[in-house]
C-alpha cells in the first residue's frame, strides 16, 4: 500500500495541475494554522495573566478577624476579638493536609503616616512581623543578604529585610544598607537583607516599599503580645484549600468562643478560588479556540472533499482505463484516499510549521519588549499534544475528505467510466 | 478459447427496455483473428464488452480458456481483465500524464511486478511496436499512430490470452490503420488470439474471419482470405 510506485502514482495526479493543489491545500492550511494561532494566544493570555499572580501560591487563603454577629454562650454580638498565637498550633493539630500557616502583623499601610526613619531620610513604609515560611507563599528574591530564620524568631532579634524601594528612599545611591540600622517607629532594626519582589498585578511599585522583621521581635517591639494580625495559609498541592476553609475556620470559632452559624467573624480570602474562576476561564477560551479552529478547518476540509470530487468527475476516464486494465476497486478507492490523506497532511503540517514560526517570531519579540506590570500577554505557545491532536485531526478529515469521493470513483461501471468524454 | 452460447443483453432506459443481444452463439480457438462487423447499433460493442468483462450479459454461458464468467464482482473482474485480457480502444485511452513507457508498464504494475522487471517488459513490447525511441515522451507528443501503438503494446504487456481491439483504426487515416492493422497482424502471427469490432470493410477483410453482427444477432459468419496490410500500403 505505501509502495514507492503507489507515491509516484500520487505525486503525479497531484502535481498534474499544481495551481488547483495549493489552492485546495491553503483551505487546510488555513483552518490547522488558525487553530494554532487561537490556542496560542489563549495561552500567551493566559501565561499574561497568571505572571500577575507573581510567584504566589496559588493555593492559599488569608484569614483576618472581623466583629462577632451573633451572641454566643452569654458573650454579646458586637464583639471584638483577635486571633492569638496559640491559634496556629490548634489549626496545625486539627486539619491535616497543610503545608504553611503564617500569622503576620502588620504596621502601617496605605496612606499610611511616615514611620521609618534613618538619619535624615523618613518613608511611610508596611512593616511585616513575619514567620520565615512566608517567603514560600508570597515569593520574593533576595538581592543581597538573607531572609529572617528561626534563629531570629528564638531571639527575638530585632533584624529586618527591605525592599529595594526602602532602600532607594532611605539610603544613599551605593551606599551598602546590610549592618546599618533603622528606626521603625522609634525601634532600631538591623537591615540583613534586601529583597525584589516580581510583579504583583499594578502595585509592583508598592511590593517593594515592605519591611519584613521577625514576628516575635515585632510583636515585642510593638506591644502586641501574643495578638495575631491575620493568617496566609496554604494548603499541600493535593488538597485545594477551598475545601479546608470551613474546617480552619470552625477551629478559630471554637477557640474564640464564637457562634458556629456566625459567617461575618471570621473575614477570609480564598485565593485558590479566585484562581480556579480564571483557569475556568482560559478552559473556556481554550474550548472556544478549539471550536472556532476545528470550524475553519472544518470548511478547509470540505474543500478538499469538493476538489477531490471534481478530480474524480474529471479522471473517470482515467479510472475506467485502469480498472480496465485490471485496478480492483480497492486500489482505486485506496489511491483516492491516499491522495486525500497526503494533500490534507501536507497542507496541515505546514500549517502547524508555519504557524509555530509565527508564534516563534512573537515570542522573538515580546522578549525584545522590558517586562512591565502591564503586559497580559507572555510567551504563546502550543504544547506537543496540541500538534498531535491536530495531526490526529488532519488524518481523520483527511480520510473522511476522501471518502465519499472515492465512493464516488468505484460508483461508476468501467463501461460507463470510459465512454465518458 | 472463447465459447459463448446464447447470450442476452438488454438496456433499460425508464421504461423502455432495448433488447441488444439477442442470443449470441460464437466460438473463437486459439490463435484466430476474428473481425466483429456490424452497423450501429448492431450490438457489436456491447458484445465486445461483455467478452471483455467490462459488461455483463443477462442471460448466457460465456467461458474464457474453459473458464466460466460469470457473477464477478469487481475485484474478481478486475483480476481476470488484468491476467486474461488486453484492450484496444479507439480513442487509445492513454493515461495523459504518462510516459509511453509507463502507460505500457500500468497492468504489469497492477499484476504486482516489481518496478525494475516492469521496466524491462514495457521497454521490451514498446520496442516490438518500434517505439523504443519515445518512450519518456508523453502521450499529447505522439502522432495518433503512434498512440495507439502504444496501447497495442500495453495490451500485449500482461501476456493476456485474448487481445479485444474496439474500432483500433477508427481514429486513423488510412495509411496510419495499415500500419496498425500489419502490427496486428504480426501479433497475431506469433499465435495470439485477437478479436477486433470494426465497420470498416477493408480492416475486416485483413482478418481470417468475418463475424457479422445485425440487430442483435449473428447473420453470417465466415472464414476469409486474410488481406495482408502492407500489401495495400
Amino acid at each position: 500500500m505505501f509502495s514507492r510506485d503507489r507515491w509516484n502514482e500520487i505525486l503525479e495526479a497531484l502535481t498534474a495541475n499544481w495551481f488547483r493543489t495549493i489552492l485546495t491545500a491553503f483551505g487546510v492550511f488555513w483552518g490547522i494554522f488558525i487553530l494554532v494561532i487561537l490556542l496560542a494566544a489563549g495561552k500567551g493570555l493566559e501565561n499574561g495573566v497568571k505572571q500577575g499572580f507573581g510567584d504566589i501560591a496559588t493555593n492559599t487563603m488569608f484569614m483576618w478577624t472581623q466583629v462577632a454577629s451573633k451572641p454566643y454562650k452569654g458573650l454579646p454580638k458586637g464583639r471584638r476579638y483577635n486571633f492569638k498565637i496559640g491559634d496556629v498550633a490548634s489549626i496545625r493539630e486539627q486539619v491535616p493536609g497543610l503545608l504553611y500557616i503564617s500569622p503576620r502583623n502588620q504596621l502601617g499601610g496605605f496612606g499610611g503616616t511616615n514611620n521609618v526613619v534613618r538619619g535624615l531620610n523618613t518613608g511611610a513604609f508596611n512593616v511585616y512581623g513575619d514567620y520565615p515560611e512566608i517567603i514560600k507563599q508570597d515569593p520574593i528574591t533576595i538581592t543581597s543578604g538573607r531572609f529572617v530564620n528561626y534563629g531570629d524568631i528564638d531571639n527575638n532579634r530585632k533584624v529586618a529585610v527591605i525592599g529595594e524601594g526602602v532602600k532607594k528612599e532611605l539610603f544613599k545611591f551605593g551606599e551598602e544598607p546590610i549592618g546599618e540600622y533603622i528606626k521603625i517607629q522609634g525601634v532600631s532594626f538591623m537591615v540583613i537583607g534586601t529583597y525584589l519582589k516580581k510583579s504583583n498585578n499594578g502595585d509592583r511599585e508598592q511590593g517593594q516599599k515592605e519591611i519584613y522583621v521577625p514576628f516575635t521581635s515585632f510583636s515585642q517591639a510593638f506591644n502586641r503580645a501574643d495578638n495575631v494580625g491575620w493568617m496566609a495559609i496554604t494548603a499541600e498541592d493535593n488538597n485545594s484549600i477551598t475545601n479546608l476553609k470551613k474546617d480552619i475556620i470552625d477551629v478559630v470559632k471554637t477557640n474564640h468562643t464564637i457562634h458556629p452559624e456566625d459567617n461575618r467573624a471570621v473575614g477570609n480570602f480564598d485565593l485558590y478560588e479566585e484562581f480556579s474562576k480564571i483557569n475556568g476561564l482560559f478552559v473556556a477560551l481554550k474550548g472556544v479556540a478549539y471550536f472556532v479552529g476545528i470550524l475553519v478547518l472544518l470548511s478547509g476540509i470540505i474543500g478538499i472533499s469538493n476538489i477531490m470530487l471534481i478530480v474524480v468527475k474529471e479522471r473517470t476516464k482515467e479510472i475506467g482505463i485502469r480498472r480496465a486494465l485490471g485496478a480492483s476497486p480497492w486500489s482505486v478507492r485506496g489511491q483516492i484516499l491516499l491522495e486525500s490523506i497526503f494533500l490534507t497532511i501536507v497542507s496541515g503540517m505546514t500549517g502547524i510549521a508555519v504557524s509555530t514560526g509565527v508564534i516563534f517570531l512573537v515570542n522573538k519579540i515580546l522578549e525584545g519588549v522590558p517586562a512591565s506590570e502591564e503586559t497580559m500577554f507572555a510567551n504563546p505557545s502550543v504544547n506537543l499534544t496540541v500538534v498531535f491532536v491536530a495531526l490526529l485531526i488532519l488524518i481523520s478529515s483527511g480520510l473522511l475528505a476522501g471518502l465519499i469521493p472515492a465512493q464516488v470513483a468505484i460508483k461508476t461501471k468501467p463501461i460507463d467510466a470510459l465512454r465518458a468524454e | 478459447m472463447i465459447e459463448i452460447k446464447d447470450l442476452h443483453k438488454s438496456y433499460h432506459m425508464g421504461s423502455n427496455s432495448l433488447h441488444v443481444l439477442k442470443g449470441i452463439n460464437f466460438n473463437v480457438k486459439e490463435g484466430e483473428l476474428v473481425a466483429i462487423m456490424g452497423s450501429s447499433g448492431s450490438g457489436k460493442s456491447t458484445l465486445l464488452n461483455i467478452l471483455g468483462m467490462l459488461d455483463e450479459a443477462d442471460s448466457g454461458a460465456y467461458f474464457l480458456d474453459a473458464i466460466p464468467i460469470k457473477n464477478l464482482n469487481e475485484k474478481i473482474a478486475a483480476r481476470y481483465r488484468n491476467k486474461f485480457l488486453g484492450f484496444i480502444f479507439q480513442s487509445f485511452n492513454l493515461i495523459t500524464y504518462k510516459n509511453a513507457l509507463d502507460n505500457v508498464a500500468m497492468p504489469l504494475y497492477y499484476q504486482g511486478i516489481k518496478r525494475k522487471e516492469r521496466s524491462e517488459k514495457a521497454m521490451h513490447y514498446l520496442e516490438k511496436v518500434g517505439l523504443g525511441d519515445w518512450a519518456t515522451h508523453l502521450p499529447n507528443e505522439l502522432s495518433g499512430g503512434q498512440k495507439q501503438r502504444v496501447a497495442i503494446a500495453r495490451a500485449m504487456a500482461s501476456e493476456p490470452k485474448v487481445l479485444l481491439a474496439d474500432e483500433p483504426t477508427g481514429a486513423l487515416d488510412t495509411k496510419t490503420s495499415y500500419e496498425v492493422m500489419e502490427l496486428i497482424q504480426g501479433i497475431n502471427d506469433e499465435g495470439k488470439t485477437i478479436l477486433i469490432v470494426t465497420h470498416e470493410d477493408d480492416i475486416a477483410h485483413m482478418t481470417k474471419r468475418v463475424v457479422n453482427l445485425k440487430d442483435g444477432v449473428i447473420i453470417d459468419d465466415t472464414l476469409v482470405e486474410q488481406v495482408r496490410a502492407t500489401a495495400n500500403v
